[in-house]
């Protein structure tokens, strides 16, 4: 009895994403044939004339003049997730370092529960800080410092009208505030179990702190960090709220660094409510091919991370220090 | 290493010298880091608490919204409905979840797809599941934006959660215990219930109350399952829509009535609230535990507490306190 009722609870999230695939699947099917290949390589979502008569294009009932083209979404996603994983690999992995290394064992206690409130603040909150105090901080005291930088590539990213503060850079940031928990976190455990031993051995050679690190740390938590980043990524990928608050939400790419964009999850959100007035119920089902996509990016990422952290996890990165 | 003038000694000491600059910089590059990752943290807090205490008035835990000013009661109320429910639902579930794959099936390939499954399923964006949640049961169902379509949504985000930390309490069960059951004649079905998660229960406990924390901070999927309104939550399961804090934060914040905006900022200030309480709570659980486990002394207890390495400890989004409980 106790087996049959705890089988059942275990087949509830094999049966969740089952769900979701079909739904979504038999959601998006017309809008799938009916965008084909286009949805991933356009750059306009248009969802055509609503209030004119509908008509029928190899089956399937649409608006005049609707062309569904995620590209400006997609990119926005990978863009924003990119400049998040960038900027919070460093920052993450230099406090945790600090946090295992030399701060007392109470501040570090401190220093995890910051992480901890960091992780567990809602997105909404941290958006609405975004949209407030962060995003205009940026554009007032930030950007137009940055504008300065020279003009050579790859800093000549930095040039252009700075904006508002809502925009490509400013949802990076946000996002990479939102994954540096993440990161900080898992290799401040990782960096806890690299044994004494080599550490003290490094230190009896006369390397640095810094050289210790590189040769001796770096080899041990390489593998879980990278996947701590991966799983990072997936975060920023899905991230819905913040964005939908902090980017934008213009349904194009960024015209440079600073440029409001969208995101898929973003557009999903707020376009979900004003899709309901197309009469064809087209707008909704391009919604789902959208969230399809998302759907297959984030659990290929979430895939690769996992991957890439078992195999960390069961075995040493070296085969040296297995006799200690 | 030889420091002083000779034919290689000066090249050593501008080595030596360069070396101690770049350590120099490296310690100040990570205490830059760890500045920046205070800092936000303390930014937030302060810029919601500012907001939210500089246009305070009690009768805001006590009003309902109304579109044009009141209170967040009836938002608080939903919250606290959605809370309870989340974890009846999730807990049961997840604990379900957890058990059969920690203890009741035989590990084979069956138990690593549907340990598998739900490592992706928490990997999946929750406007993803908010919008098969609308697709599939507001809108397929004809349940409308009611309670249970909410609570299901929420439910089956965080129940990774609670049966990743349902399985690795069970498997920190120190193997003495089940000896001894086994010695005294106890069934395997008794050593699991009167033993094995007893002892379990503050790991349980703490991946119920993680659950909490994530689903109070979830706007996306209750956005199209659970819908707004202006009254407090009824009986209904369905049928009736519910309003929830996030909502509040979410969409008042710029309208155009100030008194609004300051129900924005109100609602943001009691999200941080609850969800620092819940992860006090979380601290708290584990500390209480600990006053009782068996290998307390020589640091064992520390370790027994932590959770497996890599594998847990990236177990993504919120759960990331669990790594360090």
């Amino acid at each position: 009895m106790l087996s049959a009722v705890t089988m059942v609870s275990a087949l509830v999230p094999l049966g969740a994403l089952v769900a979701a695939v079909v739904v979504l699947l038999v959601e998006a099917f017309p809008a799938i044939r009916y965008d084909g290949w286009g949805f991933l390589t356009g750059s306009a979502w248009r969802p055509g004339n609503y209030y004119g008569a509908p008509v029928r294009t190899g089956g399937v009932l649409h608006p005049v003049g609707a062309a569904y083209g995620a590209l400006p979404l997609v990119l926005g996603t990978l863009e924003s997730s990119a400049i998040a994983v960038v900027v919070a690999f460093p920052v993450a992995v230099g406090a945790a370092v600090l946090v295992v290394e030399k701060l007392p064992s109470r501040v570090a206690g401190a220093v995890g529960f910051c992480l901890e409130v960091l992780a567990g603040i809602p997105s909404v909150v941290i958006g609405l800080w975004g949209v407030l105090s962060f995003g205009p901080w940026l554009a007032r005291d930030v950007y137009p410092v940055l504008t300065h930088l020279p003009n050579v590539p790859p800093l000549d990213i930095f040039h252009g009208p700075v904006g508002a503060g809502e925009g490509l850079l400013t949802s990076g940031l946000v996002l990479a505030v939102m994954i540096i928990p993440i990161i900080a976190a898992t290799t401040r455990d990782l960096l806890r179990q690299v044994p004494e031993a080599t550490k003290e051995g490094a230190d009896a050679l006369g390397m640095t702190h810094a050289e210790a690190f590189r040769t001796v740390q770096v080899r041990w938590v390489r593998t879980g960090v990278l996947g701590a980043l991966v799983l990072g990524l997936g975060r920023a990928l899905g991230e819905t709220i913040a964005l939908a608050l902090v980017s934008g939400t213009v349904l194009s790419s960024a015209t440079n660094i600073y440029g409001t964009m969208t995101t898929v999850a973003a557009t999903i959100v707020s376009l979900l409510d004003s899709a309901q007035t197309d009469p064809t119920g087209l707008a909704v089902r391009a919604l789902a091919e959208a969230a399809l996509v998302l759907l297959v990016i984030t659990i290929a990422v979430n895939i690769g991370a996992r991957l890439l952290v078992r195999r960390s996890a069961r075995g040493a990165a070296l085969p040296i220090g297995a006799g200690f | 290493m030889p420091d002083g003038p000779g034919p290689s000694g000066g090249a050593t000491l501008v080595v030596a010298r360069r070396r101690r600059i770049a350590d120099r910089l490296w310690w100040a590059a990570c205490v830059v880091s760890l500045l920046l990752v205070v800092a936000p943290v303390v930014w937030v807090v302060a810029g919601v608490v500012q907001r939210a205490v500089s246009g305070w008035h009690w009768s805001v835990l006590t009003t309902i919204s109304t579109g044009v000013g009141g209170g967040l009661a009836n938002a608080i109320a939903g919250t606290f409905v959605l809370l309870a429910g989340v974890g009846v639902l999730a807990g049961l579930v997840g604990l379900g979840c957890g058990v059969y794959l920690a203890e009741i099936a035989r590990p084979s390939w069956r138990t690593t797809v549907l340990r598998s499954a739900s490592e992706v399923l928490s990997g999946v964006p929750s406007i993803v599941l908010g919008y098969v949640g609308y697709e599939g049961l507001v809108v397929g169902l004809h349940w409308g934006f009611s309670l249970l379509a909410g609570l299901i949504v929420l439910s089956v985000l965080v129940v990774p959660y609670v049966a990743k930390s349902t399985e690795i309490a069970l498997g920190q069960v120190p193997l003495g215990y089940r000896e001894g059951g086994e010695a005294l004649g106890m069934t395997r079905s008794y050593v699991l219930r009167r033993v094995a998660l007893r002892s379990a229960v503050p790991g349980i406990a703490t991946g119920v109350i993680i659950a909490l924390a994530i689903s109070v901070g979830e706007t996306a999927p209750l956005l199209y399952t659970a819908g707004w309104t202006n009254s407090y939550p009824t009986a209904h399961l369905l049928h009736a829509p519910v309003g929830y804090l996030t909502y509040a934060t979410y969409t008042f914040y710029d309208d155009p009535y100030p008194a609004v905006r300051a129900l924005s900022y109100d609602a943001a200030l009691l999200l941080v609230f609850l969800v620092v309480g819940l992860i006090a709570s979380s601290r708290l659980v584990v500390h209480l535990s600990q006053r009782y486990a068996p290998d307390r002394a020589l640091g064992a207890g520390r370790r027994s507490r932590r959770p497996l390495p890599a594998g847990a400890a990236a177990a993504g989004r919120a759960a990331e306190g669990a790594p360090s409980l």
